[in-house]
């Protein structure tokens, strides 16, 4: 019984790797993968990579990529095995509700000043319309952060991700003044529910946070495990925030699945401050064609704070 | 055998600053002690509070704790450059300041790195820096560099003190000391008899010491440079950051030793050491040392300002604009950049008075422009500063920060009161070795005659 059930695990393990292949094959990938509902004892029919038809038996949990519990310790640093984890943000969409920094904050345990993916006003050239610019971490292929780490608690994964050990971090904030993006924030305050080397801690979910250490945008790969949006993705009103994977060149808002490479190459999407040389894995898509005025995030600010941000307004 | 007797005099003559401590004496230790005590009742309310309570947010993560930290670890490098180069040059003149000079950089060592520390979310993770070393950090660079300085530069300070040591043990009888003392004295002394024997191979190990100190003293100093140089920041990724920073170190420490030098000639009524002349040089160096500041700091900002990218020209922007850091900028380069020509390079104004004066002005306003030089920078990234908490778009430092800042400086100034109280303040013994007496036979050593005879 034992035997088997480690059998079946193993399956299962590869099976899930042949999902992935087998629907970017198909064209319909990533859909499958955030949306698809659990079924008991169903078998279904994939497509491996040597071109057979296999059948296996469809996940019971909503997991999606095993193991399905947030990865801790040495294996946080390793990376989802085949993953490319990729973001890319249409400003055209963005109107400034915050429901995307509100659910990472609600996610995140963080409190309410503190804030991994900001929203910003830009503005372009002295002649073109402002737009809203939500900023998380980038996640770059070429970190400045991750360099000047001196104990290596910041890390770069196979599967794209930045990550911080919150366990290891000693909090020289070097890695806050790296950051050319303004990415990374320090838990200044004490707060009840932060706890030091906490068992259920992972870096990948960075609850529960820690006193003096570095946080930062974590792509959410826990819940990419069972199948969600990271939590900006899933909350956004207007779907301007796409998250997929690079391999299966798809990604999703939730409501609709887009070849990432065809969106980025039509839609001219780029890179925020590409001239540095970081690499990073989150795409802009120019803020053209939009559906509502810029002015329509400032209906939650006050006279004063819309001042500011006007005041503030510079290129991107 | 004369220099002996000599050596024997001048020690007599000023033992009364190394004999017993009088209530003057403990007094100032005192008050030093109580600045100490108010700068750790400060540090303990940031371990407990957080660092929420210091200036520093997650735009200026670095504040007044590092600008001392980039100041305080320049003099210590200041002071073992310029006592190598004094040493090995052979210039006679400069040997009194020599214990000035080593002290200088041993108790700046010391002062520091602590301050980095000061900087730490988790200080007491700090073992982490040894479990998980990772060489690509300039801050592992820095870890290694500083700790190497601090071996050999201890080591150099104390062969330096093996004659004096000596000195004064031989001389215990005659002096007014506790018991233990002169016990320390015969064991410090490491049984030195000044015969020719022995006087060769210490002479010989100070050249070698002064000869590593000052490539160390360069590359250390480089290697905490980089800390910001590595960085991305506009105002900061310059190949000029460096040297840069080794001509600024050079520069405070000539101003520091220009005002320890007279605080000594005053209290300790040495006169005869501390010559005018000693003024004099010191102060015309710090007038080249001003000019040649003045020339880096303008190549390194016409080159940012003559072809204006955008994140520089917002940072210029706070240099130039009096509602922002206008005037700290404006005061602190005519301070670095001009007093010391216009009160030293000009005979008017030139007298003692005036170089310890520009000394200590020099020194505030270098200590201004590191500050110029770290939280602008910081305030100023790619991105907008977009926060609606004015307390997090502009950087002032708390009473926290300055009480450890004063603390610091306390702290530097105790360590020489209980230092020249130890030893004499002069190499007594070194002050006295007659001219060519103490030969480069190691570096100087050569296989053909130099000129024809």
């Amino acid at each position: 019984m034992k035997d088997k059930k480690g059998n079946s695990r193993r399956k299962f393990l590869s099976a899930g790797l042949k999902i992935g292949v087998a629907t970017a094959a198909g064209g319909l990938a990533a859909a499958n993968v955030f949306e698809e509902p659990p079924t008991k004892g169903e078998k279904i029919k994939v497509l491996t990579t040597d071109g057979t038809v296999i059948e296996v038996e469809k996940p019971v949990t909503d997991c999606k990529i095993n193991p399905c519990v947030p990865a801790k310790g040495v294996e946080a640093r390793k990376g989802i095995p085949g993953r490319s984890f990729v973001m890319v943000i249409d400003l055209a969409k963005c109107k400034n509700a915050r429901k995307c920094v509100e659910s990472c904050q609600k996610g995140h345990d963080l409190l309410p000043d503190q804030e991994l993916m900001k929203v910003y006003l830009m503005k372009d050239n002295p002649e073109s319309e402002p737009f809203w610019f939500p900023k998380n971490c980038f996640h770059c292929d070429n970190p400045p952060c991750v360099k000047v780490c001196p104990v290596g608690a910041t890390f770069k994964r196979t599967d794209n991700i930045v990550l911080v050990d919150a366990d290891r971090c000693i909090g020289c904030k070097f890695c806050i003044s790296a950051c050319p993006y303004s990415a990374r924030i320090l838990n200044w305050a004490d707060k009840e529910s932060y706890a030091s080397n906490d068992p259920s801690y992972s870096p990948e979910t960075q609850v529960p946070g820690q006193h003096g250490t570095v946080s930062k945008c974590d792509f959410c790969p826990d819940r990419a495990r069972v199948g969600k949006l990271p939590y900006c993705a899933s909350s956004c009103p207007m779907g301007a925030i796409y998250f997929g994977d690079k391999n299966e060149d798809a990604v999703t808002n939730g409501e609709e699945t887009l070849r990432f490479k065809e969106l980025i190459k039509e839609r001219v999407g780029y890179r925020y401050l590409e001239e540095l040389g970081t690499e990073p894995n989150v795409y802009y898509l120019p803020p053209v064609n939009r559906m509502f005025p810029y002015e329509r995030g400032f209906s939650k600010l006050s006279e004063e704070q819309k001042e500011i941000l006007l005041n503030s307004i510079s290129k991107p | 055998m004369k220099a002996q007797v000599k050596a024997n005099e001048l020690l007599l003559e000023n033992k009364a600053f190394i004999e017993k401590p009088n209530k003057q004496w403990f007094i100032r230790v005192f008050v030093l002690a109580v600045l100490i005590c108010i700068g750790l009742y400060a540090l303990v309310l940031q371990v407990i509070e957080g660092h929420l309570i210091t200036g520093m947010r997650d735009n200026v993560v670095w504040g007044v704790y590092i600008v001392n930290f980039v100041f305080i670890l320049g003099l210590s490098y200041a002071g073992a450059l310029i006592a190598g180069v004094f040493h090995l040059a052979r210039v006679e003149w400069a040997k009194p300041l020599q214990r000035i000079l080593k002290l200088i950089t041993v108790f700046s060592l010391i002062v520091g790195p602590i301050y980095i520390l000061l900087c730490l979310g988790r200080p007491e993770r700090l073992f982490n820096l040894f479990l998980y070393p990772r060489i690509q950090s300039p801050i592992t660079w820095d870890l290694i560099a500083i700790l190497t300085d601090l071996i050999f530069c201890v080591v150099y300070l104390y062969f330096t003190y093996i004659k004096d040591f000596a000195l004064l043990r031989d001389n215990s009888n005659s002096l007014n000391l506790y018991g233990w003392r002169k016990k320390l004295y015969k064991f410090l002394a490491l049984g030195y008899q000044n015969t020719p024997e022995q006087t060769k191979l210490l002479n010989q190990a100070l050249d070698i010491m002064a000869a590593i100190i000052i490539p160390t003293s360069i590359i250390a100093y480089s290697l905490l440079a980089w800390l910001f140089g590595m960085n991305l920041k506009v105002g900061w990724h310059s190949a000029m950051t460096a040297p840069f920073f080794v001509l600024s170190a050079v520069y405070s420490g000539i101003a520091l030793l220009i005002i320890i030098m007279w605080i000594y000639r005053k209290t300790q009524k040495l006169e005869k050491v501390f010559t005018d002349n000693h003024f004099l040089y010191l102060g015309f160096a710090l007038v080249i040392l001003s000019l040649f500041y003045g020339y880096f700091y303008f190549s390194q900002y016409i080159t940012d300002w003559y072809n204006l990218q955008e994140t520089a020209n917002r940072l210029l922007d706070k240099y130039l604009d009096f509602s922002q850091y206008g005037f700290h900028f404006s005061i602190a380069i005519f301070l670095v950049a001009f007093l010391p020509s216009i009160i030293i390079g000009l005979p008017w104004f030139r007298s003692i008075n005036s170089i310890v004066l520009t000394s200590v002005l020099v020194l505030a306003g270098l200590w201004v422009m590191r500050y110029l030089m770290i939280v602008p920078v910081l305030e100023t990234p790619y991105l907008p500063m977009q926060d609606f908490r004015e307390s997090w778009v502009h950087y002032s430092a708390t009473w926290i920060e300055w009480s450890l800042t004063i603390a610091g400086i306390s702290a530097f100034i105790l360590f020489f009161i209980v230092a020249s109280k130890f030893a004499p303040i002069i190499p007594i013994s070194e002050m006295l070795e007659k001219k060519g007496e103490n030969k480069l036979v190691i570096f100087y050593k050569t296989r053909r005659k130099l000129s024809k005879k």
